[in-house]
């Protein structure tokens, strides 16, 4: 098997199928989402803080889209309890593709830190640093 | 003769024109390629008249009175003659060298619907419609007042003839529907929604960015005002579009750019156009991607577009046979009715993760919106997987593409 197909070893598979954390959180501290133009992928994450205001307690997601854009999303939403939104922002794709842990083709990169894109602009929304309506990974 | 009567192609003789085709991907598989629908590969032929021109005759034309310089400008006028007898156009006054088929378009809305329409006005286009116009009119309508109207696509694939009989009114002043959907594969009976245009004296604007490769197009017979297209889908080059217009439209209508070729007399004060097709040709022009064009057509017309047109229906009945499935979903109308293009979903497998099993299987396939995202979302799908086939694509190529589904479903289900 060579290296695009690869890429769905049985954990991306496994978080595909049957991800983690999905759903919707009642009074999230802030929601965000975002897409993927170039082929439809979608997610948005609801996240709530502590009381400190800078740690994420829980998180939850949805969307629809390919395998390794949920999958991400799902691997993701269990690495983001306990990290605060400053580390957050020093994630970058080498991480993502880290947490994957399968060599992602360069025309997938987008599918798989879309995830990550949406929480760090959701972020940086709720802090007061940006403002955008939907991330999208064209950017 | 139908197209279904023609002699078959000689494949194996055409593929030796396409050294790309010979050539291995994703770790030593031959190369399928599929994807006709978003550029088509370039035949010898072709990619010799390009090294020629710069090796022989790069000049700048109509410009200089040296030698070099008038062998580039005859060749680049001719190849206008040239692509206008293929589409069946009266001559080069109606063909029109552009980027591609979106700027085409572009062109079209820019000289004539920014200038023509105002509030009360309507732009009729299909649900079907690519981007390139559907962007390009709801542009158009933003900035004039007027409304753009969509003809409604039914279940099957096919416009919904008589809610565009309805839709096109005395307010209407312009129609413009693709010729083949990129997406669905759908032939549109574009005689007919000329019929409907010309009755309410609008315009009518042909998309045929996916018809003029694959069957033989008369914009006369068609009776279309504007028919546009791409060369690199075609066998030519990327860089060079075409836009067939009746000629009194164009020589009624205002340059869209202005600047250098387009020019016939300049004071201080005022300026003058030239004659057509120039007057829309601002700027220094695709010399070469025209002159390699008009090459493309060559080819193409001496295969036959007849017998291009029999073969692609062959493989493309063939390939919906073979991917039809209870887990496939095909777009579109049923596999002996459609141009070259086959769009589907394989249940619960997204259209990229199977393009990527695809690619390892040496399978080249597009997948995503297609540049058609209202369709898709109307058909409520985010995207789809879309093989594309041309005169050099082979039966054993299509049964590929089947193997590389099936290897997919079994890494997924």
């Amino acid at each position: 098997m060579s290296m695009g197909s690869d890429m769905y070893r049985q954990q991306i598979l496994d978080h595909y199928r049957n991800p983690r954390n999905h759903g919707e959180l009642g009074d999230p501290t802030f929601s965000h989402e975002g897409y993927n133009p170039s082929c439809g992928d979608e997610l948005e994450f609801d996240v709530v803080l502590e009381d400190d205001g800078e740690t994420i307690e829980r998180v939850a997601f949805r969307g629809e889209g390919c395998a390794i854009s949920q999958a991400s999303a799902s691997m993701l939403s269990q690495e983001l309890p306990g990290m605060t939104l400053d580390e957050v922002a020093d994630l970058d794709r080498d991480d993502v593709l880290e947490l994957l842990g399968v060599e992602v083709t360069p025309m997938r990169i987008k599918c798989a830190v879309l995830a990550e894109k949406v929480v760090q602009d959701g972020a940086r929304i709720y802090e007061g640093e940006a403002d955008v309506d939907q991330t999208t990974t064209e950017d | 003769m139908k197209a279904s009567e023609q002699a078959p192609l000689d494949v194996e003789a055409i593929r030796e024109d396409f050294p790309i085709l010979e050539r291995e991907v994703a770790d030593g598989k031959g190369l399928v390629y599929l994807d006709n629908a978003a550029t088509a590969q370039t035949p010898d032929q072709v990619v010799d008249v390009i090294a020629d021109y710069y090796r022989t005759y790069n000049a700048n034309v109509h410009r200089g009175i040296h030698q070099l310089s008038q062998e580039a400008s005859v060749a680049y006028e001719d190849a206008h003659d040239r692509v206008a007898e293929f589409v069946g156009a009266d001559g080069r006054e109606e063909m029109v060298f552009t980027k591609n088929t979106t700027e085409s378009e572009n062109l079209v809305a820019g000289a004539w619907g920014l200038n023509e329409l105002g509030p009360g006005d309507e732009v009729v286009l299909t649900e079907m419609e690519h981007h390139a116009s559907l962007v390009t009119w709801q542009q158009v309508a933003k900035r004039t007042g007027a409304e753009v109207k969509y003809i409604p696509v039914d279940e099957d694939g096919y416009l919904d003839m008589d809610a565009a009989a309805e839709l096109i009114t005395d307010d209407t002043q312009l129609v413009n529907a693709v010729h083949v959907s990129n997406t669905l594969g759908t032939v549109n009976p574009v005689a007919d929604l000329a019929d409907l245009a010309h009755d309410h004296d609008a315009l009518f604007f042909v998309d045929g960015a996916q018809a003029a490769p694959t069957r033989p197009v008369d914009v006369e017979a068609m009776d279309a005002d504007f028919y546009a297209f791409s060369g690199h889908k075609m066998l030519g080059p990327t860089g060079i579009g075409c836009l067939y217009g009746k000629r009194h439209l164009l020589e009624e209508m205002e340059p869209h750019l202005y600047g250098g070729m387009m020019i016939n007399r300049v004071t201080f004060e005022e300026s003058t156009w030239a004659d057509l097709p120039w007057k829309y040709e601002a700027g220094t022009p695709v010399i070469a991607q025209g002159i390699a064009l008009a090459a493309a057509v060559d080819y193409l017309d001496d295969v036959g577009m007849e017998r291009i047109q029999a073969h692609e229906e062959h493989l493309t009945e063939y390939a919906y046979e073979q991917l039809d499935a209870d887990d496939v979903d095909i777009l579109g109308p049923p596999g002996d009715d459609r141009g070259a293009v086959v769009s589907f979903n394989v249940d619960g497998i997204h259209a990229h993760d199977l393009s990527t099993i695809l690619n390892d299987h040496g399978v080249a396939i597009r997948a995503g919106d297609h540049c058609t995202q209202p369709l898709h979302q109307k058909l409520g799908i985010p995207a789809s997987t879309r093989a594309s086939f041309y005169l050099y694509n082979t039966k054993e190529e299509v049964d590929a593409l089947v193997e590389g589904v099936e290897a997919a479903r079994e890494i997924f289900h």
